[in-house]
C-alpha cells in the first residue's frame, strides 16, 4: 500500500478503536429518534419544502435583506457589523470587548465563532474566554476539536469525561455519573457566567424585519448568556438571515427532530437585542434587579468568510441553506462508524461539511477526507431542506481532481478513454473507467480471472491501484448478458407492454444470471424484452469525481435509450444506482425535456414486475412457495428513491417470508470498500449488517440483495450466498 | 380553543413528565403553596384581579436570584402540540425569574392555549412587530445529554410546573 494510503488507513483505524463506539452510540440513536420524531408531523415532506423555499427566497434577495436587517438592528438600539474574512470579524470583536474593558467572555452555541477561531484572538487580548455548553466546554478543558456539528463531544464517552474532570480539577469527591459531572460543569459554568462582562452567542436564524435572532439549545446556558451580562455579541453567518418572524415555524419545527431526534429542544429563545430584561449584576448582589442600570449594548457581527461568493456559485449555492442540524452526519453510516474528526475540515465535518469547508476554507481543506461519502444518498431525505448533499461532495471531489497535479499524468492520459483533466490519479481512473476494464475482462474470461487472481497481480494491484488484496474481486463472465440475449430465441405472443432491459457493466458482465432472471421473469409476465448495445450509466466515474465524463456517458445513454422510448418501450433497470442516474443526477447532465422522459420510463425491475402483477399478469407464472424465508438487504439509492417496497411486496405476494434490513448502508457503495485506506472501515460498517442477518431470527434465511455492491459486500460479510430477489422469481428454465 | 386543545395539550405535557394543575383565580394561592418551595421568586401576573401571594418575592436581587428554589412567571401562550410555554422578557424580570430557580412555575390562562406552531408563530409575529421585544418557546426543563445520559437541569431549571387558569 502507497504510504499516503496506508496513513489514511491508520487513521481511520484508529478513529473507530478510540472514538468509534462513543460515536456510534450517539449517532444511531439521533438518527432513530429523526425516524420517529419526524412521524409525529402531518406533513414532513410539505414542511420541509416550505423550508426550502424559505432559505432559496432568503438566499436569492441576501443583499437585500441584509440592508433591511442593517435598518431594523440600528432602529432597535443595536449595531450590525459586516466582516469580510476571519481576521476581519477577530479585530471588530476584540475591539468591543476591549472598549468594555472585559475580563471575561461567555460564549453559547456558537460554530461560526470555532470558523473565525475568535477565542485565540481574544485571549491574546489578555480576555478570559469561557465556553458555556457542556459539549464544548469539555472540549475547552481537554484542548480538543469539535467531532460533530450538533453535539460536539459525542466522541468522548463518560468516562473519558470524569476522568478529564477528576484530573483538571480533582474535586474532593472524584466525579462519576452524568448527573455528578453534570450538577459540577454547572456549578463551575454558574460562577464563571456570573463575573462574565459580555456574553457572545451565535444564531441560527436572524428575521430581516424585526431583527429577532433565534436560538435553538437545550441547556438555558445561552438563555443566560444573553441575559446576565450587559453586552451581547451575536456571531453568525450572513446565510442565517430570513426574512421574517413567522419563515421561522418551519425551522423551529424540523430542527430539534432532524438533528438529535427531540421534537423540540427545550428552548427557543427569540431574542431581539438589545432585550429588555434586566441585567443581573452579581457583583452588585443586594439591589433589586429591576433597579438596575439597565443600559445593554448589542452588536450583531455577520460573518462573510466566502460566503457570497458561495452565493454566486451555481454549484456550492444549496450550501447556504442548511441550517446545521446534523442530520447529514447522523445518517451517514461512515460517520457512525469513524466520526466526525476523521471527516477531516477545519471547522465543519460530516455530511455537509465539504461544501462548507470548500466555500470557507479552501480546496485544500475539504480534499482530505472528502471521499469518505460514497454518493449512497441517504443524507438527501434526512436533510430538512433537501439538500442534494452527494452532489455537493462530487463537485468537490471534481475540482479536487483538477486541482491536483500528479506525475504519472503522461502515462494515464492515453490509454483511458474518459474526459478527465490530468489531475485525477490512477486509482480513481480506474474505478471510473471500469467499464473498459471489465469489456477486457470479459473478452479474456476466464484467463482474467485466473489472472487478476494471483499473488503477483493482486501486489501491483494494490500498489499501483489502491485495491485492497483482501477483497475479492468480482469475476468475469465469458458470455455476456447481450451474447445471451442475441444468441437466443425469444417470442413473447400478443406481449402486454414492450420493455427494454438496461444491461448495466455489472449485469452484463459480471451478475449475468441476474440479467438473465430479469429476462425470464419479464418474458413470463407476457412483456417483449430487448437487450440492447448501451453505454453504462456514468455512475463510476462520477463517483470518483469525474463529472465530464460521467456527462458524456450521460448524453450517450440518452441517445441509445431514446429510440426505444419513442417506440413506447419502458426502460427496466436492475442496479438501483444506475436507476438513481436516471432519476437524479440526469437531471444535472441533460435537457429537462430528455431528462423528463428517460426518468419517466425508468423503472426498478423489482418495482416494474410489482405493476406487471397489479395490472393482472399471472402469478403463477413465476416461481412461488409457500413458506421460504428470506432475508432481505435494499440498497441505499433504492431506498432513497422509495422502491425498497416493491420487492417486499412481490416477494410476499409469491409466498415468501421477507425480513428487511434496515440498517443505512452496508459499507460497499461501488468502489468504495475496494480501496485499500477503507477496506477496514467498509467491513467495520458492514459488520451491523451481518448482525441483522446472523440473529435466531435470521441466520437461515436465503439473502437476497438489489445492489450489485450489497451482493459483493453480503458474500464477504455472511457464508451463505447471496443474490438478487428477481433470481428467487423468475421461472426455472 | 377548545377542549380538544387544551387535552393535546395535557398529553404532551404528560409526555413531557411536567406537571400541571388546573385552578380558578381565586384558589392560585393555594395551588402555589402546594407546588413551590421557598424561597419562591415570581413576577405579577398580567392578568385582571390576579396576584401572587405575599411569600412570593416579587423584586429579587441577584442573591434572591440566586437562592431561589422557584420562579414564578406569567406564559403568554402555550403551544398544545409540544407541551411549550413561551415565556416573554419584559423589563420587571420575567426572563431571569423563569431561569435561575430549579423550579419554573408558568401561570397561563386556558383561552391562550394555541394548538400549534403555525398558531403560535402568527402570535409572535404580531407580539414582535408591536413592541415586544423577546419571548423563549420553552418545552420542559433544561436538559443535557453531552454527559453520556440525559440529565436534566444543565444550566436552567430541573422541572417545570404549569398552572392552568380556567376562566
Ligand atoms: S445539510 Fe441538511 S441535513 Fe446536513 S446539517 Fe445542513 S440542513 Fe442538516
Amino acid at each position: 500500500m502507497s504510504k499516503a494510503r496506508e496513513a489514511k488507513a491508520a487513521k481511520i483505524r484508529q478513529l473507530m478503536e478510540t472514538e468509534g463506539d462513543a460515536v456510534n452510540t450517539s449517532t444511531s440513536g439521533f438518527n432513530e429518534g429523526r425516524y420517529q420524531a419526524v412521524q409525529t408531523l402531518d406533513d414532513y415532506e410539505g414542511l420541509k419544502a416550505e423550508a426550502r423555499a424559505i432559505k432559496e427566497d432568503a438566499i436569492e434577495r441576501l443583499p437585500d435583506l441584509l440592508d433591511q436587517l442593517r435598518e431594523t438592528i440600528e432602529e432597535n438600539g443595536g449595531t450590525m457589523y459586516i466582516a469580510d474574512d476571519a481576521a476581519d470579524a477577530n479585530r471588530y470583536i476584540r475591539e468591543v470587548c476591549e472598549d468594555k474593558d472585559a475580563e471575561r467572555v461567555v460564549k453559547s452555541k456558537s460554530m461560526t465563532s470555532e470558523e473565525i477561531e475568535v477565542n485565540d484572538e481574544l485571549e491574546a487580548a489578555d480576555v478570559d474566554v469561557v465556553e458555556t455548553d457542556l459539549g464544548e466546554w469539555v472540549l475547552q478543558v481537554a484542548d480538543e476539536a469539535p467531532s460533530h456539528i450538533v453535539a460536539p463531544a459525542i466522541h468522548k464517552s463518560r468516562e473519558a469525561i470524569a476522568d478529564l474532570f477528576n484530573e483538571t480539577f480533582e474535586p474532593d469527591e472524584p466525579l462519576q455519573t452524568a448527573e455528578e459531572l453534570t450538577m459540577f460543569a454547572r456549578q463551575q459554568l454558574g460562577e464563571l457566567i456570573e463575573g462574565a462582562d459580555v456574553g457572545m452567542t451565535g444564531a441560527n436564524f436572524i428575521t430581516a424585519d424585526t431583527g429577532t435572532m433565534a436560538l435553538v439549545t437545550s441547556e438555558g446556558n445561552a438563555r443566560k448568556t444573553a441575559v446576565v451580562p450587559d453586552t451581547h455579541v451575536a456571531v453568525a453567518g450572513v446565510e442565517k438571515v430570513v426574512p421574517a418572524v413567522e419563515d421561522l415555524q418551519p425551522f423551529i419545527e424540523l430542527i430539534g427532530k432532524s438533528g438529535t431526534g427531540q421534537n423540540i429542544t427545550s428552548y427557543i429563545s427569540l431574542l431581539t437585542p438589545p432585550v429588555e430584561s434586566p441585567t443581573v449584576d452579581f457583583d452588585d448582589p443586594d439591589t433589586p434587579i429591576t433597579e438596575n442600570e439597565t443600559d445593554r449594548d448589542f452588536h450583531l457581527v455577520l460573518i462573510d468568510n466566502g460566503r457570497l461568493d458561495m452565493r454566486d456559485d451555481e454549484q456550492l449555492r444549496e450550501t447556504l441553506y442548511c441550517i446545521r442540524c446534523s442530520a447529514c452526519s447522523n445518517v451517514c453510516a461512515n460517520f457512525q462508524h469513524v466520526g466526525g474528526h476523521a471527516f477531516g475540515g477545519e471547522t465543519y465535518s460530516g455530511g455537509i461539511g465539504t461544501g462548507w469547508e470548500a466555500g470557507v476554507e479552501g480546496l485544500d481543506s475539504a480534499a482530505e477526507f472528502n471521499d469518505l461519502c460514497t454518493g449512497c444518498s441517504r443524507c438527501t431525505t434526512a436533510c430538512p431542506v433537501n439538500i442534494d448533499i452527494p452532489w455537493i461532495n462530487t463537485v468537490v471531489r471534481d475540482r479536487v481532481n483538477r486541482g491536483e497535479v500528479s506525475e504519472v499524468d503522461w502515462l494515464v492520459d492515453g490509454l483511458t478513454p474518459d474526459e478527465e483533466p490530468g489531475g485525477v490519479s490512477l486509482q480513481k481512473r480506474f474505478f471510473g473507467n471500469f467499464e473498459t476494464a471489465a469489456k477486457v475482462g470479459s473478452t479474456f474470461a476466464p484467463v482474467s480471472n485466473w489472472v487478476t487472481q494471483t499473488s503477483v497481480s493482486r501486489n501491483l494491484m494494490e500498489r499501483f491501484l489502491g485495491i485492497d488484496a483482501r477483497r475479492e474481486l468480482p469475476s468475469f463472465q465469458r458470455e455476456t448478458l447481450k451474447d445471451w440475449f442475441d444468441a437466443r430465441d425469444s417470442h413473447v405472443q400478443n406481449p402486454t407492454r414492450t420493455a427494454v432491459l438496461y444491461p448495466d457493466v455489472y449485469t452484463n458482465h459480471v451478475q449475468v444470471e441476474r440479467g438473465k432472471a430479469a429476462v425470464r421473469t419479464l418474458e413470463a409476465l407476457g412483456v417483449d424484452v430487448v437487450v440492447p448495445d448501451v453505454r453504462s450509466s456514468g455512475r463510476a466515474p462520477l463517483s470518483q469525481g469525474m463529472i465530464a465524463t460521467a456527462e458524456d456517458h450521460a448524453h450517450d445513454v440518452y441517445a441509445g435509450l431514446a429510440e426505444y422510448i419513442d417506440e413506447g418501450r419502458d426502460i427496466v433497470v436492475i442496479e438501483p444506482s444506475d436507476l438513481a442516474m436516471f432519476d437524479n443526477e440526469y437531471e444535472k447532465f441533460l435537457s429537462e425535456k430528455s431528462f423528463q422522459r428517460l426518468s419517466d420510463s425508468s423503472f426498478e425491475v423489482m418495482e416494474y414486475v410489482f405493476g406487471l402483477l397489479e395490472n393482472g399478469a399471472p402469478t403463477d407464472a413465476l416461481e412461488s412457495t409457500d413458506s421460504e424465508e428470506v432475508a432481505y438487504h435494499s440498497h441505499c439509492q433504492q431506498r432513497t428513491l422509495g422502491l425498497e417496497g416493491y420487492t417486499e411486496a412481490v416477494l410476499a405476494d409469491l409466498g415468501y417470508d421477507v425480513a428487511t434490513s434496515d440498517v443505512e448502508c452496508c459499507g460497499m457503495a461501488g468502489s468504495f470498500g475496494y480501496k485499500s485506506e477503507y477496506y477496514e472501515l467498509s467491513m467495520d460498517v458492514g459488520s451491523e449488517l451481518q448482525g441483522q442477518f446472523q440473529t435466531d431470527e435470521t441466520r437461515n434465511r436465503t439473502v437476497v440483495a438489489s445492489g450489485t455492491s450489497c451482493l459483493e459486500q453480503l458474500d464477504s460479510l455472511l457464508r451463505r450466498p447471496s443474490r438478487h430477489p428477481v433470481e428467487l422469481i423468475a421461472p426455472r428454465r | 380553543m377548545s377542549t380538544g386543545t387544551v387535552a393535546t395539550f395535557e398529553d404532551s405535557l404528560e409526555r413531557l413528565e411536567v406537571g400541571w394543575t388546573h385552578t380558578s383565580s381565586g384558589e392560585l394561592s393555594t395551588v402555589l403553596r402546594e407546588v413551590c418551595d421557598d424561597p419562591a421568586v415570581g413576577v405579577e401576573l398580567p392578568y385582571d384581579g390576579v396576584e401572587l401571594p405575599p411569600w412570593v418575592n416579587t423584586d429579587p436581587t441577584p442573591a434572591d436570584l440566586r437562592a431561589a428554589n422557584v420562579g414564578i412567571t406569567a406564559a403568554g401562550i402555550a403551544i398544545a402540540d409540544y407541551g411549550s410555554v413561551v415565556v416573554q422578557g419584559t423589563p420587571d424580570g420575567v426572563e431571569p425569574v423563569s431561569l435561575f430557580g430549579d423550579l419554573h412555575v408558568a401561570v397561563l390562562r386556558k383561552s391562550d392555549i394555541v394548538s400549534g406552531m403555525p398558531e403560535a408563530f402568527e402570535w409572535l409575529g404580531e407580539e414582535f412587530r408591536t413592541g415586544h421585544d423577546s419571548a423563549i418557546i420553552a418545552t420542559g426543563p433544561s436538559a443535557t445529554a453531552d454527559m453520556g445520559a440525559l440529565v436534566k437541569g444543565a444550566h436552567g431549571p430541573k422541572d417545570v410546573h404549569v398552572v392552568i387558569l380556567d376562566e
